[in-house]
């Protein structure tokens, strides 16, 4: 076997990583910008409440949507100005297929799915979320601008996956008033 | 500059080492079987960018393939999956030979490691082209595909494993033969990537072997998705880094030679690997910030070490673009850019490098932003995502390895690179029509596009969408182009007359700028890297997975037809 015993003797002591000053520098400023975006989205998240979906609860994909609040999706008013809406995902459709809600609506949105996993965001938003058989997914918005806002299935679920989507409505004051006056049950129930 | 100036010593064995005929046959048929995978992946990609404007060409393949999702998760496993994990166990065995420039010391470990993977290959692709694993490359249950892809991807990870087992062996009988001297870069290089993802692929595997494997053959009933999304990406995250790797190699290794320079630094190229080693695995959550399941504290966690993730690749930014400039200005390039000019950019292989390059810069920018805890957001599952790793993957990677194809396959075939001009054409089509379509992609993504959505037939796209989505097509067209010459140069390189060896191309390794012999003896030992590696992974994911597994509800059974 070849050996190297014509390989001058170093002294271990000399042993440097042999870093140009130029690339120290560029080291430095690495480390400054990498920790510099980390303080700011810590910032953005923990105090500025730009959050993440968490752990919020867990349910049986096989018979949530017979239980509680997942019986009957829809949005509902819990104090004035302040929503939920339960959401029931499936191939391939939303339920329900509509969230109508008043101008500045606060608004915390709730996700399943009983059968496969789905994507759930809603355009314009930071309402972005997966959606997974067991887990339920929550965000909370205000809407403070009027308009059609889709929510759209963003993750591959099978043949339909492409025509999954719904729509946040949110109207005027006077609208929401108006419709709300001319149903006088849940705005649109979905169907299948 | 204290670069120390003192002669570069071989410290490797026999001078010149050449590979015996064996050997390139044996790496030969890597680099062949991971050709013939990006052909048949890349072709099908057009077919759904030309979907985004309309333009549906599944129909007339119907007999062929049954969907645009069958065409999508063809282009994504044979790209993404096959391409890359053949190619690079492939390169890591010419790295290792010639790095070390000795044979395999177990080359049974290594011909068992191939033969593997192409069991697992051939038992991936027959329920793929049959539509029965019709579930994208990222097979999250309860989409349920035939057993045989499980196990066959499972065989091609394994297959991969026994192959870094061999190169390991190499490389621990080398060092015996060699004591007191530094590993060569690119040998030691390829058997950290190769440690890195066998520590990185416990995830996939045990997804495969506990939960999708058994319930795909009907011994469990259904499926914990959450907990199969977490170990997914325990091994989804490194697995870019196990893609990029390789091409670091060739920038740091390779192309510095071949542009006329040498490595700039080789302590700070091996550091860049060490922390590649440590950090690569304990960041995998920061593709889930999206999910339910997952605490935001440990979100926040991966999102942190994500960032410490960039820190090796902004060395090598510098590390690379010091040893391209060195070479520019030995080439007699001046002036504070216009060295790039005196770079040798009629070389195929290096242009293409250099373009991945230059690309790479904007897939780190897009994937900053994907990393950014709550920025992610705003581009979760958008089109943005595709359209950032078409410039990772699809391009940094796939362009590089391209690009040292075009010295790879005529040294192995002992043939002479056909017309180089058309070499350069396909390395600069594909420059400009990724740049097209990724921009279009991260324009849709920003807008609110779903990514794995044939968009064409979606309901709810708005007119403003509609310019970005025809550039997709635009871009996928010139990349269709692209592929085509690609696949014309290596058939004719392949299929052309045997030449003189002084006409064959060398294996480029480039010597650093100061002897490896001065760089300190810690950015050469496996031990405690594995050590802090080890532990980074128990401190970032033991909790959390302990919690997952301890609360395993197996109660998604998906559902009970074809839903695809």
């Amino acid at each position: 076997m070849t050996t190297f015993e014509d390989e001058p003797e170093i002294d271990e002591s000399s042993l440097n990583m042999g870093i140009d000053p130029w690339e120290r520098n560029w080291i430095r400023f690495s480390v400054v910008l990498l920790v510099g975006f980390a303080a700011l989205v810590t910032i953005a998240g923990f105090a500025g409440g730009f959050q993440l979906p968490g752990a919020d609860s867990e349910v049986d994909p096989r018979t949530v949507a017979t239980e509680g609040p997942w019986a009957d999706p829809g949005v509902r008013e819990i104090t004035p100005g302040q929503f939920e809406a339960y959401v029931i995902a499936q191939a391939w459709s939303f339920n329900p297929r509509e969230i109508v809600l008043p101008v500045g609506a606060e608004i915390d949105i709730y996700v399943t799915s009983v059968d496969v996993q789905h994507g759930f965001k809603v355009t314009d938003t930071n309402i972005n979320m997966m959606v997974v058989p067991g887990q339920v997914s929550k965000l909370s918005f205000t809407f403070d601008e009027v308009g059609d806002f889709p929510y759209i299935c963003h993750e591959y679920c099978g043949q339909g996956h492409a025509a999954m989507y719904g729509t946040v409505k949110v109207l005027s004051e006077v609208d929401y008033a108006a419709q709300a006056s001319d149903t006088s049950t849940e705005p649109v129930e979905a169907d299948q | 500059m204290t670069i120390i100036d003192r002669p570069t010593q071989t410290t490797t064995g026999r001078p010149g080492y050449e590979l015996s005929p064996w050997e390139r046959r044996f790496i030969g048929i890597h680099i062949f079987i991971a050709i013939v995978a990006l052909a048949i992946g890349s072709l099908i990609g057009p077919l759904q960018a030309l979907e985004y404007s309309n333009v549906d060409l599944y129909q007339y393949l119907e007999p062929v393939l049954k969907s645009y999702y069958q065409g999508l998760t063809l282009h994504g496993v044979l790209n993404a999956l096959v391409w890359t994990t053949f190619f690079i166990v492939g390169f890591t065995t010419l790295t290792t030979i010639k790095g070390l420039r000795r044979p395999l010391s177990h080359p049974k470990v290594n011909v068992a490691g191939l033969v593997v993977m192409i069991v697992g290959l051939v038992m991936t692709a027959v329920p793929l082209l049959l539509d029965q694993a019709t579930v994208l490359y990222t097979f999250y249950p309860p989409l349920k595909a035939s057993w045989f892809f499980y196990v066959g991807l499972t065989l091609v990870v394994v297959g991969s494993w026994i192959s870094g087992v061999g190169f390991y062996l190499t490389l621990a009988a080398w060092r015996r033969e060699n004591r007191g001297v530094r590993s060569p870069f690119i040998a030691l290089a390829g058997v950290i990537n190769a440690a890195m993802w066998q520590i990185a692929t416990l995830g996939v595997a045990v997804e495969m072997l506990t939960m999708l494997i058994p319930w795909s053959l009907g011994w469990i009933d259904a499926t914990d998705p959450e907990l199969a999304r977490t170990y997914f990406w325990f091994t989804g995250h490194p697995l870019v880094y196990f893609w990029l790797l390789p091409a670091y190699i060739s920038w740091y290794g390779m192309l510095p030679k071949q542009a006329g320079g040498k490595l700039f630094s080789d302590s700070l190229a091996r550091l860049a690997f060490w922390m590649f080693l440590i950090v690569s695995v304990p960041v995998g959550f920061h593709h889930q910030f999206a999910d339910p399941g997952v605490p935001q504290i440990w979100k926040w966690i991966h999102a942190l070490l994500t960032y410490g993730v960039f820190l090796p690749s902004l060395l090598t930014a510098f590390t690379v673009i010091a040893s391209l400039e060195y070479a520019a200005r030995r080439r007699g390039g001046t002036g504070l850019i216009g060295w790039v000019r005196a770079l040798p950019w009629n070389d195929p292989s290096v242009t293409a490098q250099l373009l991945a390059g230059i690309l790479f810069m904007f897939g780190g920018v897009s994937g900053l932003t994907n990393a950014s805890y709550n920025l992610n957001l705003v581009v979760h599952n958008t089109a943005w995502v595709p359209g950032h790793f078409h410039l990772t993957v699809a391009t940094a990677v796939t362009l590089s390895f391209i690009g040292i194809t075009y010295w790879m396959v005529p040294h192995l075939a002992g043939k002479r690179l056909w017309s180089p001009k058309m070499a350069l054409a396909q390395a600069w089509t594909w420059f400009v029509g990724m740049v097209i379509f990724s921009n279009a992609m991260h324009m849709l993504g920003l807008l609110g596009a779903p990514r794995r959505t044939p968009l064409g037939e979606a309901p709810y796209v708005p007119e403003e969408w509609n310019g970005h989505l025809l550039r997709v097509s635009i871009g996928g067209t010139i990349l269709l182009v692209s592929v085509i010459l690609y696949l014309i140069v290596m058939w004719k390189t392949f299929r052309g007359p045997k030449v003189a060896a002084a006409d064959v191309p060398e294996v480029p390794i480039a010597e650093a700028l100061r002897s490896p012999q001065l760089t300190p003896v810690w950015l050469d030992r496996f031990k405690p890297w594995l050590i802090v590696a080890g532990l980074l992974v128990l401190l970032a994911y033991g909790p959390q997975l302990v919690d997952q597994i301890g609360n395993m509800n197996l109660n998604a059974p998906g559902v009970d037809f074809k839903i695809w």
